[in-house]
């Protein structure tokens, strides 16, 4: 018995930092987002709520869930669909097609040089500062002095399809706002996938193309199949931080003015995480917001679970992933 | 089936150079063994065969069509690899069908084309398997069977045995060896191991740093190296190699002259000597040293020394010698038990010697 306390002591002191850090970043507040879900804590209750708290003071209700469920907040239909709009696009770009950029830099370009050209300009945004890369998104596109609808005339983009502003008129700034996370957020699955790529043993490649595969059948049928745990990481994590990140649409469309919505509303560009924080920053409706996160927070968890359905639980748990 | 022949090829990768100027050439139907350390550049020419490395110099002929620029799809081989490299996510099933598959073969005809293979080398209870399922030897049947299911016209086996265990690998020898006759398929089989290519292959390049030092039959190779690699390299227990000189005194004889060794070379023409000195190296095979008594031989030929150690090999016995300054080995049939430390005459079978010039390092004789 007390050689099998022993055999754990070791082993908890290691994990104890993070069982701490688990704790306080992650089982705290969602326990704290699941209480407040069911108050109607606002900045109105606020004091006298601080003093009630988790005392039978305080009275539980369904109402938030009532108002999000019945669409009684008008708001709400809109939201849905742009943050679907919002997951499943820029997911396509980060987890597909950083695939195929990956496939490109690390298999069909033999060039070095020109491969590393390529990563760099996927990964210049994500070590840019936030704010300046949002900055730099806002001169780019403005319609007089940036160089976007520039760039599109000279491409040939008729007059008539130019934006009078990019970060107003709808389908131009849902574009946009896709454009923005998208081309941020594709270097992680590009370092995944192309770190995946290398470790494939070139043998395997080569055993290929003695097979008589070209280059394109190669990536299909021997490389494509063995990035499966990869491209299940890169989906699954790419959704969970999609769902609630809304930090380049708050700094380009901005949350405070206009109703405390910015102009992220009228833009066509509030996804449900830019909302729930809108909501707790902007009109100060804390439990209301708590509750909108604590329903994004179990579209995550089921979508999750859903993922790993779809690729075999078992088979994931099985060591190397990229398999010999 | 075609004949494979090497022009004058090189391959250079920076500033290594792992290939340098090879002219080969491989006969249709025939078993080729490429023997070499690693790092010799075995692997190296066979990829360049293969078609994965483009020559930097030279050109690759299959029968008379050049086929130097040719992709690999487009050359008909078959290859193994050493690692096997089949595919992790096949089933061996579509690992075998993935050649006939890229060439859209109709589905009958894989199936059939498949499970015979799969008979032919015993592996037709494992088609559902995956590859990590598998051991080492099935592993290796699976990647013979992908390399055979398209009849390829050249088969190319990179060091196929080295990760299987001692056992297996006489076996796999074996089987390998009559499958190729079977099938007649021109065949290159790469190896680091002298006792795999002694016992498969037909002729046997042997490549030391990139360069081919000697190819020729398993028997020649043996009987009359090229050179003093190819006479350290082939054979077990390895050929005695003695440095020294030669000397000859007057016109009909000849010695071989090293730290505490004179020995008479009857067999040696005096002219060998140049000058009537020459630095050389002698080379006497173990098995071509035998001990004699006091009186059986001419003094002059025979070498006197103390036995050092003596290792039983079963029907033998391997004598370390000490004579002179060096340490001979030799074979001799397991009768009586010669002891450390006891002193013994012994004589080289002088039709079996070698020397070789030690400068240029290539045999004399
Ligand atoms: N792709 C490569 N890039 C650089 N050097 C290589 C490459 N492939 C092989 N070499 C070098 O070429 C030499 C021959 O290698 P290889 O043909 O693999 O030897 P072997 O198969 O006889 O063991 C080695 O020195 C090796 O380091
Ligand atoms: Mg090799």
């Amino acid at each position: 018995m007390a050689k099998k306390i022993r055999r754990w002591i070791l082993p908890l002191l290691f994990l104890t930092p993070l069982f701490i850090m688990i704790g306080l970043a992650w089982v705290s507040p969602l326990a704290l987002t699941v209480y407040l879900g069911f108050t109607d804590l606002s900045i109105r209750n606020f004091l006298a709520f601080i003093q009630d708290f988790f005392t039978d003071k305080v009275s539980l209700t369904l109402d938030n869930f009532r108002r999000i469920f019945t669409a009684e907040d008008p708001n709400i239909p809109l939201t849905l669909k742009v943050t679907v709009l919002y997951v499943v696009s820029v997911l396509a770009i980060n987890a597909f097609y950083a695939l195929v950029l990956s496939l490109a830099i690390a298999f069909f370009v033999r060039n070095e040089v020109l491969s590393m050209i390529l990563r760099i300009t996927w990964l210049l945004p994500r070590i840019t500062p936030g704010i300046i890369y949002a900055l730099m998104w806002i001169w780019f596109i403005d319609p007089r002095n940036g160089l976007l609808n520039d760039m599109l005339r000279l491409m040939g983009v008729p007059e008539d399809l130019l934006p009078d502003s990019w970060l107003l008129r709808t389908p131009y700034s849902q574009l946009l706002m896709i454009m923005i996370n998208g081309y941020v957020g594709a270097s992680f699955g590009m370092i995944v996938y192309t770190a995946a790529i290398k470790s494939i043993p070139t043998d395997l490649i080569n055993a290929s193309y003695v097979d008589g595969a070209n280059e394109f059948q190669a990536a299909r049928r021997v490389i494509i199949p063995l990035l499966k745990w990869p491209m299940l990481f890169v989906t699954a994590w790419q959704t969970l931080s999609l769902l609630s990140s809304y930090e380049y649409i708050l700094m380009v469309w901005g949350a405070g003015s206009g109703q405390g919505y910015g102009i992220a509303r009228s833009a066509g560009v509030m996804v449900w995480s830019l909302y729930s924080y809108s909501k707790a920053f902007a009109e100060y409706l804390y439990g209301y917001a708590s509750a909108l996160s604590l329903i994004l927070v179990i579209i995550g968890i089921v979508l999750i679970v859903l993922y790993f359905k779809i690729f075999g639980f078992r088979r994931m748990m099985e060591p190397s992933k990229v398999e010999v | 089936m075609v004949r494979v022949t090497l022009d004058n090829i090189s391959k250079f990768f920076g500033k290594v150079r792992a290939v340098v100027d090879l002219n080969l050439e491989i006969d249709d139907g025939e078993f080729v063994a490429f023997l070499g350390p690693s790092g010799c550049g075995k692997t190296t020419t066979l990829l360049m065969v293969a078609g994965i490395y483009r020559p930097s110099r030279g050109r690759i002929l299959f029968d008379n069509e050049d086929v130097t620029d040719l992709p690999p799809k487009d050359r008909n081989i078959g290859m193994v690899f050493q690692s096997y490299a089949l595919y992790p996510h096949m089933s061996v099933y579509d690992n075998i069908a993935f050649p006939l598959k890229l060439k859209k073969e109709p589905q009958r005809e894989i199936d059939k084309k498949v499970r015979e293979i799969a008979r032919l080398l015993r592996i037709d209870e494992l088609l559902d398997r995956k590859p990590a399922q598998l051991s080492g030897g099935q592993k290796q049947r699976v990647a013979l069977g992908r390399a055979l299911v398209k009849e390829p016209d050249v088969l190319l086996l990179d060091e196929p045995l080295s990760n299987l265990d001692a056992q297996l690998r006489i076996l796999m020898r074996a089987e390998i060896k009559r499958l190729q006759k079977e099938l007649r398929i021109t065949t290159i089989y790469v190896t680091h191991d002298q006792v795999e290519a002694m016992t498969m292959a037909d002729r046997i390049a042997v490549m030391n740093k990139g360069r081919l030092q000697q190819y020729a039959d398993p028997q020649t190779l043996y009987n009359k190296p090229a050179n003093i690699f190819v006479a350290s390299f082939i054979g077990s227990p390895p050929m005695n190699l003695i440095e020294g000189e030669l000397e000859a005194p007057d016109d009909n004889s000849v010695f071989f002259v090293s730290s505490g060794i004179k020995l008479k070379l009857p067999n040696v023409p005096p002219n060998v000597a140049k000058d009537g000195q020459r630095e050389v190296v002698l080379g006497v095979r173990p098995e071509d040293l035998q001990m004699v008594g006091p009186g059986d031989a001419d003094k002059e030929e025979t070498l006197e020394g103390s036995i050092y150690v003596v290792e039983p090999l079963g029907k033998e016995f391997l004598i370390n010698v000490q004579v002179g300054d060096h340490v001979l080995k030799m074979l001799v049939p397991a009768d009586g038990m010669p002891e450390a430390g006891q002193r013994i005459r012994i004589r080289p079978n002088f039709s079996k010697i070698h020397l070789f010039d030690k400068k240029s390092q290539k045999a004399l004789l």
